[in-house]
């Protein structure tokens, strides 16, 4: 049965994804309030696996959370911290348990983080993660023995169509379609035109873009995307508007800027929808949606 | 081919010597020799440093290759010195740590990390560019190896952190994806890039890895 988040791709419509974080420690009432903001406001709630190699409660355990509150998860799932037993087994795990969309990352590098002594496992990257989905559920492991009870899956990856050189990024994305990609959440894009020539690539391609949104709520953090993130750039004149808003207003700006162009990518068909990212901000996610006109 | 070493923190030795009032040192003439870790003036400033500890010193030797059984016939030659001592400091990779240590009955202590299997530059620079995984890929990947030159060893392309051609992880470290797809397009064999890289075998010679050759 395909998960309400499949359908919603398939349905035509311009499809709303966001992303929550789970907490660092034991208390989750941040988390679920995020989750209740946003559950019937968005078709599918990301929630990240330990996001910058940040050690915190899990990406399942946030899943299970959205699941008994009513809402669609998207489990993001990276290669840094599982080898392909401990992958397979939390994906029948979150099979059982109704999770049945999965995002296939490669994870950001340990050292990046805060247990930079830890071992980084990649033992599978983002292409073979996908190819592994597409595996279990074909009835067998990675191992060729057969599953009793197998899994189906909506699976996704990302892609970052402001990386430099692109090409290589490209080849990726090829590479991740062929493995059986259904969908993909881009990294944060600001140039419009320049994500359009990358959605005109895209397009020969069966699967559904869903373009990632980015709050900015100040130049300052503008500028230090521009310099720190890669694969990252805001133009300059989205720059200055952040800065020419009066003192204590940037956020709302940044709401702004992130509405209009949500609302442009609609009108103007560019992709298929977008999946917002407000990083610890998710509060202003319904402001943002409320602008777009969604 | 080089066995990359660099000294331990001076405190980490001693504290492994304690207990060791005499030492005996022994250095290697080769990959220790060239990264200036175990050679002939590293092992006299490490008999000075030592002594000002008051240690004594039983003996120094610099072997000229540690790993080899030229060491057995060292220790053998060497055999009052390191007799009369409590300990041996060896300031060679693992490989001649391990030697020494199978050619004395003292307890062996190591003044070197050993790093990796390097590859020097000429000027100094050695760059790890082979991790010995016993699976060789150079041959679709234009010579350079994402298992070693890519931080998250990666088989089918760049992560995320790629950023003009720099890592995520170190802005001076070039990222290994856009080496291999630079030098593949160069060589008009992007195919190479676009092909399917399976999970990697990690077993090709199970851990602890021996091979019998003759």
């Amino acid at each position: 049965m395909p998960s309400k988040f499949k359908e919603a791709l398939d349905s035509g419509k311009f499809v709303i994804t966001s992303e929550i974080g789970p907490p660092k420690g034991t208390n989750l009432e941040k988390m679920y309030h995020h989750i209740d903001l946003l559950k019937d406001r968005v078709d599918a709630i990301n929630v990240t696996d330990h996001q910058s190699s940040v050690m915190r409660f899990p990406s399942v355990g946030g899943c299970l959370a959205i699941k008994e509150r009513g809402g669609e998860p998207i489990l993001q799932m990276t290669c840094r911290d599982r080898n392909r037993l401990a992958l397979q087994a939390e994906l029948l795990f979150a099979y059982t348990r109704g999770i049945t969309n999965v995002l296939c990352l490669t994870g950001d590098a340990v050292p990046v983080g805060d247990h930079k002594e830890a071992k980084g496992v990649f033992d599978l990257d983002s292409v073979q993660l996908l190819r592994m989905i597409r595996t279990l559920e074909s009835g067998k492991d990675l191992g060729g023995n057969e599953l009793d009870g197998a899994v189906e899956f909506c699976a996704g990856a990302i892609v970052t169509p402001e990386a430099n050189p692109i090409e290589p990024q490209l080849i990726k994305f090829e590479k991740k379609v062929e493995a059986g990609a259904e969908f993909f959440q881009t990294q944060a894009i600001y140039d419009l035109e320049k994500f359009a020539r990358f959605m005109k690539f895209a397009r020969q391609f069966p699967v559904k873009i869903l373009a990632g949104i980015v709050l900015l709520s100040s130049a300052r953090m503008a500028q230090y995307m521009n310099e720190n993130v890669p694969g990252i750039f805001v133009p300059q004149h989205l720059i200055d508007e952040l800065a020419s808003a009066p003192k204590g207003t940037a956020l709302q700006k940044g709401i702004e800027i992130a509405g209009r162009m949500i609302a442009t990518l609609k009108k103007e068909d560019i992709c298929d929808g977008v999946h917002i990212m407000a990083i610890g901000r998710e509060e202003v996610v319904p402001d943002i949606l409320q602008i777009a006109g969604i | 081919m080089k066995s990359i070493t660099r000294q331990k923190p001076f405190e980490e030795i001693a504290q492994q010597l304690q207990g060791f009032s005499r030492v005996f040192i022994a250095g290697c003439g080769t990959c220790a020799t060239l990264t200036h870790t175990g050679g002939v003036e590293e092992v006299a400033a490490m008999k000075e440093q030592l002594q000002s500890q008051d240690k004594l010193i039983t003996g120094t030797v610099v072997i000229p290759t540690a790993c080899d059984d030229i060491t057995t016939a060292l220790a053998e030659e060497y055999g009052s010195a390191i007799q009369s001592a409590h300990a041996v400091l060896v300031m060679a990779c693992a490989l001649g740590v391990h030697r020494m240590g199978q050619n004395v009955t003292k307890p062996v202590v190591p003044a070197l990390d050993t790093l990796f299997i390097g590859m020097d530059d000429g000027h100094g620079v050695f760059h790890e560019v082979c991790a010995q995984c016993g699976q060789c890929v150079l041959g679709e990947m234009a010579g350079i190896c994402p298992i070693t030159a890519c931080h998250k060893g990666l088989l089918n392309g760049p992560c995320g952190g790629t950023n003009n051609g720099k890592c995520e992880v170190d802005k001076e470290k070039d990222c290994a994806w856009t080496l291999i797809y630079n030098r593949l397009k160069e060589q008009g064999r992007l195919d190479a890039m676009r092909k399917y890289q399976p999970p990697k075998n990690y077993q090709v010679v199970p851990r602890p890895r021996i091979i019998k050759v003759f």
